[in-house]
């Protein structure tokens, strides 16, 4: 979605404000929402995919104003209403146990699945791409500034279920995921810096052969 | 300070909606109130840059280690008692007089939890997200950072499910320290590569 949150490369935005000793949360409400967030995926499939697209859906006004577990709230609240959370109608459980969260913790949600569950990879490293024109309406981790801009497959990182497809809901798109290099003239001018480079992770269909 | 984007929300209008919140998941048997304070006391209180300065102490000490750390980092991090949520597929970067890497997320917050922790307001901020990415010096520059001019800076977007950490270089004159007070050198900033140690 081309929407507020991609905002790599945009100006106007002022200093960068840092707090000195910042502690992990500034108000208890933080904290509860956080532990909500974390513990509510265990119950309810909800995904960061689907947490990420809701976020997204924020309008630029109040995504600009809001604070960051602010819109996690606007973005978890939205998606227990699509799961019939909020008025009953659909029934989950159990929740998670207070004992059995240092594990979840250690756990985690690995992402990385066996190379034979994705489509064969169409770039090996060394090879030259470009990130293609695409404009989908819904979640995308291809950011704006990376379309129509030629880089070099650094790393096949394997194969990734495609974050447009989960957060959309479609079925699975396991496909190869890859760390792409660019330089930083190529993504913006004449006017960067000629030794300086960036690299983006970017799923093998957010890519052409260049 | 960091409260001033909270002017057209007051802050008590928003812990009136997230306490309604917990408690309908509660009442619908979805949340458990002790799970929640589980999750919170490990974020606050022991998931955070000590453990990942604890990496980076260790991989000044063991070059071992450190070789093992930038070729497949979850595995020697587990070896610390480290690793999970946020962290699943964790690379190290490391800097050197060639290279100083940074790290950013543009398109929201990825972070490597199980090394640093929550992320600060400021990388969660746009000023930090939109000018990473397209000015990194001057970003530097604002953290106090002048990066060599014949020195690459290589930013990473996390994009994807990988997490980025950067090792950073130790400090000259360091010889003669043992892990537990390198470890006290390394700060949170210079792992995601907007200081150096």
């Amino acid at each position: 979605m081309d929407g507020i949150h991609d905002m790599g490369g945009m100006h106007g935005f002022g200093p960068i404000e840092r707090e000195k000793d910042e502690p992990p949360f500034h108000a208890d409400w933080e904290r509860r929402m956080l532990g909500i967030s974390l513990a509510v995926p265990f119950v309810v499939p909800i995904t960061d995919d689907h947490l990420r697209r809701e976020v997204e859906r924020i309008a630029p006004e109040p995504y600009l104003r809001m604070s960051y577990y602010e819109r996690w709230l606007e973005a978890m609240v939205s998606l227990l209403e699509e799961r019939g959370v909020a008025d009953g109608s659909a029934a989950f459980g159990p929740a998670v146990a207070a004992d059995a969260v240092p594990a979840a913790i250690a756990g985690g949600f690995p992402l990385r699945l066996p190379d034979k569950e994705g489509r064969a990879a169409r770039f090996k490293p060394g090879q030259r791409v470009r990130g293609r024109n695409m404009h989908p309406d819904g979640h995308t981790r291809l950011p704006r500034y990376a379309r129509g801009r030629v880089g070099t497959i650094e790393t096949d990182l394997g194969v990734f279920g495609l974050p447009d497809a989960n957060a959309a809901g479609r079925a699975p798109e396991p496909q190869h995921c890859y760390t792409v290099a660019f330089t930083l003239r190529e993504l913006w001018g004449d006017s960067a810096s000629a030794i300086d480079t960036l690299r983006l992770d970017l799923w093998d269909e957010y890519l052409e052969p260049a | 300070m960091h409260d001033s984007h909270h002017d057209d929300h007051p802050d008590d209008d928003v812990a009136m909606r997230v306490r309604a919140l917990e408690d309908l998941l509660v009442a619908r048997g979805l949340v458990d109130r002790a799970a929640i304070d589980a999750f919170v006391d490990a974020y606050e209180n022991r998931i955070g840059p000590r453990n990942g300065a604890r990496v980076v102490a260790r991989a000044w000490s063991d070059p071992g280690f450190r070789k093992r750390l930038l070729a497949d980092a979850p595995r020697p991090i587990a070896e610390l008692g480290l690793g999970g949520l946020q962290g699943e597929q964790l690379v190290v970067l490391e800097n050197n007089d060639a290279v100083h890497n940074m790290v950013v997320c543009t398109l929201c917050s990825c972070y490597p939890w199980p090394v640093l922790g929550l992320p600060p307001v400021w990388y969660k901020s746009a000023p930090y997200r939109s000018r990473a990415v397209s000015d990194p010096r001057g970003v530097l520059r604002e953290f106090g950072v002048e990066v060599p001019v014949d020195r690459e800076v290589r930013i990473w977007d996390s994009s994807a499910e990988i997490r980025y950490m950067v090792l950073p270089q130790r400090p000259r004159g360091s010889d003669s320290l043992d892990e537990a007070a390198l470890a006290a050198l390394v700060t949170r900033d210079g792992m995601i590569g907007t200081a150096l140690v």
